[in-house]
C-alpha cells in the first residue's frame, strides 16, 4: 500500500481510533482530529496532509462547513467526506463544494483505502502541477 | 325530531330557512297588503258611487212617474166637465181611452162628492156609492189640491194607492180620483236590480212598504245599521248605510227621499254581492299570494338544507383533512424519532465493525499460528456480517424516514416496493407470511412523491400482513407496465372483505378493526393520494377469498425512454 499522510476527523472518538490504527496498517500517517476547528489547525501546522477523510455531521461546526474552509484556506488537499447516511442531496452539496468523493458509515477498509489512493494521486498531481508552475514562473523571471 | 336530537346543522338550516322566509315574505306582506288596503277603498268608493248615482237616477224616474200619473189625472178634471165625468158610460169609456194609452197602469176611476161618496166609478170593482168620508187618504187630501197616498188595502182588500185632485162645482167639493196599479208601480220601482241580491222598494214615513217587499223581507229581516258611508244633508242626495242584517249577511242600503219626503226610495244589496267584483279579485291575490309564500317557505328549505349539507360535507372534509395533516404529522415524528435512533446506533455499530476489522488485521500478522485463527477468523466475519445488516437495516430507516416531503420526482416503483418490503419484512415473518414477489424491473419510471407512495404501499403491506396474521399465508405483490400505466397489485390470501363493506372500506374513519387499532384512515389517505398522482386504486376480494388491491398510476408520455437502472 501506498504511504499517504491523512487527517481523519469524526467527533466519534472510537471510531477515529479504529480507524486510524487500521489505516496505519496499511502504511498511512494518520492526524486525528473530533471537531472542525482542529482539523483546520492541525493542517495549518502539518503541511504535509494530503487527504482529509471528513465527517459530515459533527457538533459545533459540520462537515460542510468544515469542507468549505478547507477549501478556501488548503485547496489541493483533497477531501473525502464520511456520511452515516450517503444520500444524493448531501452527496451532491460535498461534491459541489469541492469534496473528491464520498463514503457511507460504517465503510468497508478496501473501499476507503481505495477512494484514499486515489485522492493522493489527484493531490500529488495537484501539488506537481503548482510545483512546475513555480518553477515556470521562476524561469520566466529569470529570463 | 325532538329538541335535544338537533345537530348544530339542523339549528343552522332553521335559522337560514327562517331567515330566508323572513326577508322573503314580510316585505311581500307589506307591499301586498298596502295595495290590497288601497284597493279595496278605492275599489269600496266606487261602488258606493255607482250605486248611488243608480239610486240618484230611479228616484227621479219615480218622481217623474208620479208627476205624469197627477197630470194625466188633471188633464182628466181640467178636459171635462163635473157632469161629464159624473157620467158611468163616459167614465168607463175615458178610462178604456186611457188604459189604452199608458197601460193598465190606471185600475179604476171615481168621482167623489163633498161627503165621501163615490157617485161615479168606473173599473173592476163594484165601488159605486163607496164612503171614504173617514178613509186616511181622503181626509189628508181633502185639503190639498191634489194628492198621491199611501199605499193601503182599502175596500177592494188589495194593496193600492190613489191619485185624488180635488175642485168644486157650485161652492161643493168634488174629487177626481184614479187607482193606480201596485204591481205595475212596484215594477217600475225594482226596475233596477244590480247583482243577485239587489233589490229597490219604496217606504212611507212610517215604513211600510209602498212597493212589493224584497223576497227575503217575508222572513222578517231587520237590518241594523252600523256604519254611515253617506249621509244626505237635507231631503235632496242620497245616504249609504252598511247594516247587519238579522240573517246574519251585511248589507249595503242606499236611500233617497221622494214624494216631497212623504216616501223614501232604498236600493238594498247583500254586501258579499255588491262587492263580489272585488271579493273574486281578492280571493285570487290571495290564493297566489299564499301559492308565492309556499314557494319561499319550500325554496327556502330547500335551499337552507342543501346549503348545510355542503356545510357538513366540507366540515367533514375538513375534519378528515386535519386528522389525515395529524396522521402525517405523526408519521413524520415517527419518522425523525427512527432516524435520529437509527443514526446513533449507526456510529456504535460502526465502531464495532472497524474494531472486528483491527482484530482481523492483527490476526493476519501475528495470529495465524494460533490454534483457534481459523474460529476467531469466522467469529470476526460474523461480527463484520451483522455489523453489516445493522448498516443496511439503519440506512434503509434513514432513508424512509428522509423521505417526506410531497415532491413529485422520477420514482422507480420496484425500487421502492422492495424498500417497504424490507420494512415490513420482520412483521411478515411474525404472521408466518411467505412474501412473493413479481416485478418487472424494466419498467419505466412512474411521477410521484416517493414518501406518499411509500406511505400507500407501507399501507397496503401491512394491512395485507395484519389480514394474515390469524393464521398466516401469502402476500403476493405484482408490479408491471401496460398500456402507458403503471400497476401494482397487492394481494393477500387471508379472510377476504365481506361484499357489504367492499364499497365503504375507502371512506374517510371507515374501520373494521378494534377501537384503537386503525383510525379507518389509511385506506382513504391511500385513495386519496393515488388519485392526486391521477391513477387509480381497485379492490377484489369476497369473504374466503383473500383481497387484491391493484393500484394504476399513469407513465409519464416521454417516459418510455427512461428505463429503470436496477441497483448493484
Amino acid at each position: 500500500m501506498m504511504d499517504a499522510t491523512i487527517l481523519f476527523v469524526d467527533d466519534e472518538e472510537a471510531f477515529v481510533e479504529a480507524m486510524a490504527k487500521r489505516l496505519t496498517k496499511r502504511n498511512m500517517t494518520i492526524y486525528t482530529a473530533h471537531d472542525g476547528d482542529t482539523a483546520l489547525e492541525l493542517l495549518g501546522k502539518e503541511r504535509g496532509i494530503e487527504v482529509v477523510i471528513l465527517d459530515m455531521k459533527m457538533p459545533v461546526k459540520d462537515g460542510l462547513t468544515v469542507l468549505r474552509e478547507i477549501k478556501r484556506d488548503f485547496p489541493i488537499v483533497e477531501v473525502i467526506m464520511l456520511t452515516g447516511h450517503a444520500t444524493v442531496e448531501s452527496a451532491i452539496d460535498g461534491m459541489q463544494n469541492g469534496a473528491f468523493d464520498y463514503l457511507m458509515k460504517p465503510c468497508n477498509i478496501d473501499d476507503l483505502t481505495e477512494k484514499v489512493r486515489k485522492a493522493v494521486e489527484q493531490f500529488r498531481a495537484h501539488e506537481g502541477e503548482k510545483v512546475q508552475a513555480r518553477i515556470d514562473d521562476i524561469t520566466h523571471r529569470m529570463a | 325530531m325532538q329538541p335535544e336530537n338537533r345537530t348544530p346543522y339542523d339549528k343552522l338550516s332553521r335559522k337560514i330557512a327562517l331567515i330566508v322566509i323572513t326577508v322573503s315574505i314580510a316585505p311581500l306582506i307589506l307591499v301586498g297588503g298596502l295595495i290590497f288596503d288601497q284597493f279595496r277603498s278605492i275599489y269600496h268608493d266606487k261602488v258606493y258611487a255607482h250605486l248611488a248615482e243608480v239610486v240618484d237616477k230611479q228616484k227621479d224616474n219615480v218622481n217623474n212617474f208620479l208627476s205624469e200619473k197627477l197630470n194625466e189625472v188633471q188633464y182628466l178634471k181640467r178636459a171635462f166637465t163635473h157632469d161629464q165625468l159624473i157620467d158611468p158610460k163616459f167614465l168607463e169609456r175615458t178610462l178604456k181611452d186611457m188604459q189604452q194609452q199608458y197601460g193598465r197602469i190606471f185600475v179604476d176611476l171615481g168621482v167623489i162628492n163633498e161627503n165621501g161618496l163615490q157617485v161615479a166609478y168606473a173599473g173592476p170593482f163594484d165601488l159605486l156609492g163607496a164612503d171614504y168620508s173617514q178613509a186616511d187618504w181622503y181626509l189628508n187630501c181633502r185639503d190639498e189640491v191634489t194628492g198621491i197616498s199611501d199605499v193601503f188595502m182599502g175596500l177592494r182588500q188589495s194593496p193600492h194607492f190613489i191619485i185624488a185632485i180635488n175642485s168644486s162645482k157650485d161652492g161643493k167639493l168634488w174629487t177626481l180620483r184614479a187607482t193606480i196599479d201596485f204591481l205595475a208601480f212596484s215594477n217600475l220601482v225594482e226596475n233596477i236590480r244590480i247583482g243577485e241580491t239587489g233589490y229597490a222598494y219604496i217606504l212611507n214615513k212610517n215604513g211600510v212598504f209602498q212597493t212589493r217587499p224584497p223576497a227575503n223581507r217575508d222572513r222578517e229581516l231587520t237590518l241594523t245599521p252600523y256604519e254611515n258611508i253617506r249621509k244626505s244633508t237635507s231631503d235632496e242626495g242620497v245616504s249609504i248605510q252598511l247594516s247587519d242584517g238579522s240573517d246574519g249577511e251585511t248589507y249595503v242600503t242606499v236611500s233617497s227621499l221622494l214624494k216631497n219626503g212623504d216616501w223614501k226610495l232604498v236600493y238594498q244589496q247583500n254586501s258579499s254581492d255588491a262587492f263580489s267584483a272585488m271579493i273574486r279579485s281578492e280571493s285570487f291575490t290571495l290564493i297566489i299570494f299564499l301559492l308565492g309564500g309556499l314557494g319561499i317557505v319550500v325554496m327556502a328549505l330547500i335551499l337552507s338544507r342543501k346549503l348545510v349539507n355542503r356545510f357538513r360535507i366540507i366540515d367533514q372534509e375538513n375534519e378528515m383533512m386535519n386528522r389525515q395533516m395529524v396522521e402525517t404529522g405523526k408519521l413524520a415524528s415517527i419518522g425523525e424519532l427512527a432516524a435520529g435512533i437509527a443514526h446513533e446506533i449507526n456510529n456504535p455499530v460502526a465502531i464495532m465493525i472497524e474494531e472486528a476489522g483491527w482484530v482481523s488485521d492483527l490476526l493476519e500478522d501475528e495470529g495465524k499460528n494460533m490454534s483457534c485463527y481459523v474460529e476467531i477468523s469466522r467469529a470476526l466475519e460474523q461480527v463484520r456480517t451483522q455489523g453489516g445488516r445493522c448498516k443496511d437495516i439503519t440506512h434503509k430507516l434513514l432513508s424512509f424516514a428522509r423521505q417526506t416531503d410531497s415532491r413529485v420526482a422520477e420514482v422507480s416503483l420496484p425500487a421502492l416496493i422492495e424498500e417497504v418490503v424490507e420494512i415490513s419484512i420482520q412483521q411478515a415473518r411474525y404472521a408466518q407470511v411467505q412474501l412473493s414477489l413479481d416485478m418487472d424491473r424494466n419498467m419505466p419510471l412512474v411521477s410521484g412523491s416517493v414518501s406518499e407512495l411509500q406511505q400507500v404501499f407501507l399501507n397496503l403491506i401491512n394491512n395485507a400482513i395484519q389480514a394474515m396474521e390469524a393464521e398466516g399465508g401469502t402476500l403476493s405483490i405484482t408490479c408491471h407496465a401496460e398500456e402507458g400505466q403503471a400497476f401494482v397489485s397487492i394481494a393477500d390470501t387471508g379472510p377476504g372483505i365481506p361484499a357489504a363493506n367492499l364499497s365503504r372500506i375507502f371512506d374517510p374513519f371507515f374501520t373494521t378493526k378494534p377501537v384503537g387499532k386503525g383510525s379507518g384512515l389509511g385506506l382513504s389517505i391511500c385513495f386519496g393520494l393515488i388519485h392526486q398522482m391521477g391513477g387509480e386504486i381497485e379492490v377484489e376480494s369476497g369473504v374466503g377469498q383473500g383481497a387484491k388491491f391493484t393500484i394504476s398510476l399513469p407513465l409519464p408520455s416521454s417516459g418510455n425512454g427512461q428505463k429503470y437502472k436496477q441497483e448493484d
